[in-house]
């Protein structure tokens, strides 16, 4: 169970609504982890400048976490988390293992500015 | 957003927000700044049992509950906040902040820590998450059943080593000395796992692959002989840096880049302290951490204090 302060996705039916009624989603697959834990804390902190975007993160170990871990672009991951970007519930951009501020907002913006 | 501040510690691991606490406590006002995630390195640590008066927790779990004290006793905590430039020459102090401004303060504590020692190969980047990974408990059951390389001889590569056992069916330790660095008790443990291999006094030449990470290729140090290891997964634990670059030539720091202090953590320029891993030191650990912040914070008020008396 992920204990951040991002809404989480727990469900398929989450997972369903959240990337099909939302023209923007970042979503974070992950573990209460050390290279996980400061993806969450990016995804907090850039929320409020992205009022397009949604945000969320999954528990990559839950039942919704093969939506995240059986997508063709996360096939050749092997490192936490697998961090997803959807345009009009397409994936536009994913990244696997931790990631930095600024590699983080340069997807954002490039994706969805 | 207030821009001015009794002290400004820079960095939010356990040295920076022991230091807010007791700063905050004194009635001093306190802005801490990290450029990353509140805890530092001690987030890093999934288990931590050795923190006295704490039964087995996470390092996260301690790390939100000093964040949460330190904010209530005031401090004002700025996270994923990079810091671009900085002024410690005058009496009042100055920090430039990405995307929040300049903040000024008659004392600051830089408590800036380390970050993971990387290889700085070209191909290290190019495998990271896809073969390179620097932990072990996030990413060792990517590598069930596979064979892999663990670079490192201090304690955390040959713990990590072990661990990754638990996974992979074979674990090739490479190590650029002839000797570890680990505890004897550590190396004996690593060395009766019939899953380890070792290659000692090696280089790490190159990583290569196709879609992912295939092979690791190492060179002797003594007689050149190139060995290509075919693994799916390489651990890299090759120790920490401090995070001190940024204070490069304005702080006195010895030649691994570690700030200097004397008992009282005070560095060589006025109302300037320095706590926790950035500092010279032998041991590093989230006590002696706390113990380096609360005598930074303690130094600062003091200073604080006589420079109010003889002002």
């Amino acid at each position: 169970m992920l204990r951040t302060n991002l809404q989480h996705i727990d469900t398929d039916a989450d997972f369903k609504d959240v990337i099909e009624t939302n023209e923007n989603v970042m979503i974070c697959c992950g573990r209460m982890g050390p290279m996980c834990l400061p993806v969450y804390d990016i995804m907090d902190s850039v929320k409020d400048n992205y009022e397009n975007v949604v945000f969320r993160d999954m528990d990559f170990d839950g039942p919704a976490g093969h939506n995240i871990r059986s997508l063709p672009e996360c096939s050749r991951f092997n490192g936490l988390p697998f961090t997803v970007y959807f345009k009009n519930g397409k994936v536009a951009a994913a990244t696997t293992s931790i990631q930095s501020k600024k590699q983080v907002k340069e997807i954002l913006n490039r994706e969805f500015v | 957003m207030n821009n001015k501040y009794d002290v400004i510690v820079l960095g939010a691991g356990p040295a920076g927000l022991t230091a807010g606490i007791y700063l905050s406590r004194a009635k001093l006002s306190v802005l801490i700044v990290d450029s990353g995630t509140a805890g530092g390195q001690m987030v890093m640590s999934y288990t931590v049992a050795n923190y006295p008066g704490v039964e087995t927790t996470s390092g996260w779990n301690i790390s939100q509950t000093m964040l949460r004290q330190a904010k209530s006793f005031g401090c004002k905590v700025l996270t994923q906040s990079p810091v671009l430039s900085i002024d410690l020459s005058s009496e009042l102090k100055s920090v430039e902040v990405e995307d929040e401004g300049i903040f000024y303060a008659g004392a600051v504590i830089l408590a800036t820590g380390g970050v993971p020692r990387e290889l700085g190969m070209k191909s290290e980047q190019q495998y990271k998450g896809i073969g390179i990974s620097y932990c072990a408990t996030c990413d060792g059951d990517f590598f069930t059943d596979k064979e892999i390389v663990a670079i490192g001889g201090g304690n955390s590569a040959l713990e990590e080593a072990v661990g990754l056992t638990k996974f992979a069916s074979k674990v090739t330790i490479v190590h650029e000395f002839d000797h570890f660095q680990a505890q004897p008790w550590i190396v004996e443990e690593a060395k009766k796992n019939e899953k380890i291999h070792f290659l000692m006094a090696q280089d790490i030449i190159d990583f290569t692959g196709d879609e992912h990470l295939e092979k690791v290729i190492v060179a002797s140090k003594t007689t050149g002989i190139k060995t290509e290891i075919s693994a799916s997964g390489c651990f890299i634990f090759i120790g920490y840096v401090p995070n001190t670059s940024v204070f490069k030539g304005i702080i006195d720091m010895n030649d691994r880049g570690e700030v200097l202090t004397d008992q009282l953590m005070k560095t060589n320029v006025a109302g300037v302290y320095a706590a926790g891993d950035l500092r010279e030191k032998r041991y590093r650990q989230i006590t002696t951490s706390v113990a380096d912040g609360t005598i930074a914070a303690l130094s600062a008020i003091d200073f604080l204090q006589q420079k109010k008396t003889t002002n």
